[in-house]
């Protein structure tokens, strides 16, 4: 019901809003949740477990009740709080966690089989059969259980992240926060406040009060007003800081555009990193239930939320209202509504020493212990020493007191004191280093004393800082004492509720606590109480009280579980922002990338570069079909390959061979100018770390090339053997993997394509096999390898980026007119197949250099890396398995890689495997299959037959072991 | 015989203009990374004033200014960017050319400093990264160089690959701090 002139809402600016298919009016700086009860609506949710009706509780980002879904479709937004969400003009709010309606909930038996379904229920009941949990019982539960279901489609919602920083953050903008940030933004530190809500002024925007002698949440305007106009600070609304992590990281949750109807290209929400030098934290209080009989029912509200629904959103969530409390500070809520004209049906102190009213009955020494009502409160029955009685009333407002925010205190394993005072956990000292607390989330729960440590923090933040300040008067507020005395569960029969996120009762505790889950942690789990969205924010205080009572222990004793970030729930979403789709790695492009595309080449991704597959000629229906054209071109004409992706490392300085001959197994300080050779690198623990060819262009100039996928490892590992290896070394490196555009030109008609190109001749005198240097090609400056990864003629031609795509189609064009054309992949693959050629998928990370026959190359002449342990027993040996290549011999002619070799008759069991198959190709030019595999001792079983089984595509085929270099082993084409 | 065409690594890609921000490629300059030989430091420095008029900048700095600029890109490595190498540096630095492999645009405008903060992890605001600071670091799931040029003018570069990437990651950023702008 709404209440004439009272609130901050826009009475000139309606809003219509949907809730559970009806249409809503409410008010521009309404909630979802003020407005349903501006529209008379109680039942706004179904409960966790037990489906029970629950209405709205509170009115900040701890509610644990009233949690609803918004929109629909893909970007359906599930469990977000309704005393968060703001209305906007065509808002679709949906209730969930209800079938088939919020009002007839069938679910809802949960309900009456609640005897049952008590604290450690799951681990008691679903043991046995086994089988039974993942088919029947989980499925059940998840059914039944639970709170808002995602969309399960793609998230079409933009999200941000983003860095801030600042001298001092201060989280939380109330009376605490707002007079910190003055205090230290007027002595022209870099301020960041933030607050979740969309309104600064915290409790002040709540509760009549009078602050510097105007209304408080008029002087929380002032003081923004005064912020806003400064430069050296930056208000965060609607932003909730999540985490306290090192160094003085905060996480922040800003909710940029879930309060509006037309985001204007704003994204949903954006994750902050904030570093500050200093904080403070001002997050103020949350008030607690007390427990009691059936406290769950929609119309039961804490003392707090119903002010703040009356004061700043001008809603009177009953019409007869009734206020349960433990201390003085509740009272409020009561003489707020009696000043509004709201009827107050009775008042109930637990305690016998109560502020006087003669507005409204009072009734002393009291508890209410049980309600009623259908869909919503009827009726409290209370009892007081001479009995029960019974009220009507349909909205019950209750106070168990104020716990401390204290929650970021605690991100760094930092524990809090118990205060007897205020009856709760308060922060001690320094638990977050360079964060400091004021007001109410450090238990100083009067306006007055926020401002002063509001002041006095800032002032200390700023000496920390070494900025000087002026001193800030203290403007006037109230300073009531709170007064509390503990009530955290009224005794009685039934189910009171404790945790309404998790359904928990008090029942539950002690039912963990009989059953030796006494520890606060172990019930945590035991009941799941102080888990789900609202962390425990609303219960944590009042069940570790009940546990404590249950095990007699005290309170401080008992202590509280662990609060971690974040404070609210972030979404994944938020977090991982940007890197949704595409945005996941960035996509590297070579220069031939336009000219592959163009001439229909699927791209496939290695690494981040995307490469060329093959390239279908015209009336080639299947991959094969190109590959075997583009393997046959290159054997017989020429081939052009784009090879750029390949890591190619400067490497320059005096002792850059004596670098080399360290971290490759071979000797490289040998080598001439000009000339190039192959390399073989190991790790630390011996085994085969990468490969390729390093030529040397200088007498103390080389230029390395790694594979692929190695490219960047690689060049960590010699940053790594240079920095903390060999230090003493006068060399440098450089990658230059993206300089240079480097192209194969694989084929017996290689040369001539090249010739054609340069103004030098090229023949095997200036450019034999493996030689390598400067070229003018097409009055570019570039370089020219004579290396082969093919077994033919061939050439590598690099020039600088910037031309790669010009040579690319230059190349193309001449290639073809020779009867060649461009090779893919595929055709690479089963070129280098052919020839025995390693690639990562044979040197996989656990292979040696004996493995792949490449022993003799670990020089005996010098050291090495990797080379000691290399030589570790159990690394060389008839045990090892060795590389071997695979024929088909019987009537199943495919290979696949990934299978596994069995001796001859053998049961195809992992006990008999004899090793696997890494590469495998169908072979143009050999009219076959031919594979490259690890089988046990097998360089000595060439010519033995061995089984493949590919036990995943159900393949058994008989073959042939052979050597790994299938075509030409001599390596005539290639010198020729 | 015909001469080969050299493509820019942001062709196609540049310029994007958003609400007052501006993404563009710089104009091509001859990059050279110099890395001092062991003890090399001082003369070498010495060199490069000489040749070029800039000390060897020290770590997250620039020195010099458009057209002939040193940039500190990582231990012991230098980016001279704008002149060919004098030939002397040779003898004190390993020289290696760099035109081809970097992508460099320029992020100018009011607000240049709050496109990044979406996507660079580091403290940009003026008074921290004054004109002249420069910084290996990354932007988004990219490692770049940053360089604050002018007020409200950042140099960035990424790898040449990886150019269709960083402009798409500056223009969502551009576009969100627009976007925020008009609300």
């Amino acid at each position: 019901m709404r209440i004439a002139g009272k609130g901050l809402v826009d009475r000139q600016a309606p809003v219509s809003f949907r809730f559970d298919g009806h249409t809503y009016q409410g008010f521009a700086g309404d909630t979802l949740a003020s407005a349903l009860l501006a529209n008379d609506i109680r039942v706004v949710a179904r409960s966790f477990k037990y489906h029970r009706p629950r209405g709205v509780m509170g009115a900040g980002s701890e509610e644990a009740n009233a949690l609803v879904t918004i929109g629909s479709g893909a970007a359906q937004d599930p469990n977000v709080r309704a005393t968060v969400q703001e209305i906007y003009e065509g808002l679709e709010a949906r209730p969930q966690n209800c079938w088939p309606s919020l009002t007839v909930d069938l679910l809802s038996v949960n309900d009456l089989a609640a005897p049952f379904l008590g604290a450690g229920f799951y681990y008691k009941t679903f043991m046995w059969p086994r089988a039974f949990w993942e088919k029947l019982y989980e499925p059940v539960i998840r059914r039944s259980a639970g709170l808002g279901a995602l969309s399960h489609q793609h998230n079409p919602d933009a999200y941000e992240k983003a860095f801030a920083f600042c001298d001092l953050l201060v989280i939380g903008g109330g009376p605490a926060g707002l007079i910190a940030a003055l205090t230290a933004a007027r002595a022209g530190a870099d301020v960041i406040l933030a607050d979740e809500d969309s309104l600064f002024g915290g409790r002040l925007n709540g509760d009549v009060e009078t602050v510097g002698g105007m209304p408080g949440a008029e002087w929380a305007q002032s003081i923004v007003d005064e912020l806003e106009a400064m430069p050296n600070v930056r208000l965060m609304r609607r932003t909730t800081v999540t985490g306290a992590y090192d160094q003085g990281t905060y996480g922040a949750l800003e909710r940029v555009a879930h309060h509006l109807a037309d985001r204007g290209g704003q994204p949903l929400e954006c994750f902050w990193r904030i570093v500050a030098r200093r904080a403070i934290l001002c997050a103020g209080a949350i008030e607690r239930p007390i427990a009691f009989r059936n406290n769950d029912r929609p119309g039961i509200m804490t003392a707090s939320a119903v002010r703040t629904y009356l004061n700043r959103y001008g809603v009177a969530p009953g019409r007869r209202i009734t206020l349960f409390a433990n201390n003085d500070d509740a009272h409020r809520t009561a003489r707020d509504l009696v000043d509004a004209g709201v009827h107050i049906a009775a008042v109930f102190d637990s305690r016998r020493d109560v502020p006087e009213s003669n507005a409204y009955p009072i009734y002393r020494g009291a508890e209410v212990c049980n309600t009623s009502g259908r869909r919503g409160l009827e009726s409290v029955t209370f009892r007081t020493a001479s009995g029960e009685d019974k009220v009507e009333t349909d909205c019950l407002a209750v106070s168990g007191g104020w716990n401390p925010s204290l929650h970021l205190t605690c991100h760094m394993n930092g524990r809090p004191q118990w205060s007897e005072a205020i009856q709760s956990f308060v922060p001690v000292e320094g638990m977050v280093p360079g964060l400091d607390t004021a007001g109410a989330c450090r238990g100083t729960l009067t306006t007055h004393g926020a401002l002063q440590e509001g002041v006095a923090a800032a002032q200390v933040a700023l000496e920390a800082l070494g900025i000087a300040f002026d001193k800030i008067d203290i403007p006037e507020a109230e300073d009531a004492p709170y007064r509390v005395s503990p009530l955290w569960a009224v005794a009685g029969k039934g189910r009171a509720w404790l945790d309404f996120q998790n359904d928990v009762t008090v029942k539950d505790v002690k039912q963990a606590a009989k059953e030796n889950f006494a520890s606060v942690e172990h019930m945590k789990r035991y009941t799941t109480q102080g888990m789900s969205p609202d962390q425990g924010k609303n219960s944590n205080v009042a069940a570790l009280a009940v546990l404590a009572d249950a095990t007699g222990r005290g309170i401080p004793e008992t202590g509280t579980t662990t609060f971690r970030p974040p404070f609210v729930p972030v979404s994944i979403a938020a977090m991982g922002a940007g890197a949704q789709g595409a945005g996941f790695a960035p996509q590297r492009f070579t220069t031939s990338h336009a000219a592959s595309v163009e001439r229909g080449a699927p791209m496939i991704e290695a690494g981040l570069w995307y490469r060329p597959s093959y390239f279908p000629a015209p009336g080639e229906t299947t991959w094969r079909q190109s590959c075997d054209r583009e393997v046959n071109m290159v054997r017989n004409a020429v081939g052009v390959c784009d090879v750029s992706t390949l890591g190619k490392i400067d490497i320059q300085g005096p002792d850059a061979g004596a670098f080399l001959d360290f971290v490759y197994t071979n000797m490289f300080s040998t080598l001439k100018v000009g000339r190039t050779r192959y390399g073989l690198m190991l790790r630390e623990d011996g085994t085969v770390m990468d490969d390729g060819t390093t030529a040397r262009l200088g007498e103390t100039h080389f230029v390395m090339t790694t594979t692929t996928a190695a490219a960047g490892p690689v060049m960590r590992h010699l940053e790594y053997v240079h920095q903390c290896l060999c230090p003493e070394l006068d060399v440098s490196m450089i990658s230059v993997t993206e300089q240079w555009a480097q192209f194969a030109v694989a084929g017996p008609q290689s040369r001539a394509l090249l010739n054609a190109l340069v103004d030098e001749d090229i023949n095997d005198d200036t450019w034999p096999f493996m030689g390598c240097g400067d070229i003018i090609i097409q009055g570019v400056r570039g370089r020219l390898f004579r290396i082969s990864f093919s077994g033919e003629h061939a050439y590598e031609i690099a020039v600088p980026s910037r031309f790669g795509n010009g040579l690319f189609r230059e190349l193309t064009a001449r290639a073809e007119a020779l009867g060649g054309g461009l090779y893919g992949m595929e055709a690479l693959n089963v070129l280098r197949i052919e020839k025995g050629f390693i690639t990562h998928a044979e040197i996989h990370g656990r292979v040696t250099a004996f493995d792949i026959g490449m022993e003799r190359m670990v020089s005996q002449k010098k050291d090495c890396i990797g080379k000691t342990m290399s030589e570790r027993p159990g690394l060389n040996g008839p045990e090892r398995e060795q590389l071997v290549g695979l024929k088909p011999i019987g009537p199943v002619k495919q290979l696949t890689a990934g299978a596994h070799l069995f001796e001859k008759g053998a049961a195809p069991t992992r006990e008999n495997a004899q090793g696997y198959t890494t590469s495998v190709g169908f072979s143009p030019t050999l009219d076959g299959f031919l594979g490259l595999g690890f089988l046990r001792n097998g360089r000595a079983r060439h010519g033995e037959e061995v089984m493949m089984v590919d036990h995943l595509r159900n393949l058994t085929t008989r073959c042939k072991v052979c050597d790994p270099v299938f075509f030409d082993p001599e390596g005539g084409r290639v010198r020729g | 015989m015909a001469e080969l065409l050299a493509k820019s690594p942001c062709e196609g890609l540049l310029p994007k203009e958003v609400d007052g921000l501006t993404l563009s490629e710089a104009k091509r300059a001859t990059m050279t990374s110099l890395s001092p030989y062991r003890g090399q430091e001082a003369v070498l420095s010495d060199v490069l004033k000489t040749e070029h008029g800039m000390a060897l900048p020290r770590p997250n700095r620039s020195a010099g200014k458009e057209g002939a600029r040193a940039v500190w890109f990582g231990q012991r490595q230098v980016m001279l960017i704008g002149p060919d190498p004098a030939v002397s540096l040779a003898d004190h630095a390993a020289l290696t050319d760099q035109s081809d492999a970097w992508a460099v645009v320029l992020l100018e405008g009011e607000g240049a400093e709050d496109v990044l903060a979406r996507l660079v992890p580091l403290d940009l605001r003026r008074e921290h990264f004054k004109k002249g600071h420069t910084a290996r670091s990354q932007l988004q799931h990219m490692m770049v160089s940053i360089t604050r040029v002018g007020d409200a003018r950042f140099q960035i570069m990424a790898f040449r690959s990886m150019a269709k990437t960083l402009v798409h990651e500056l223009e969502i950023a551009m576009k969100g701090v627009a976007a925020r702008r008009a609300s």
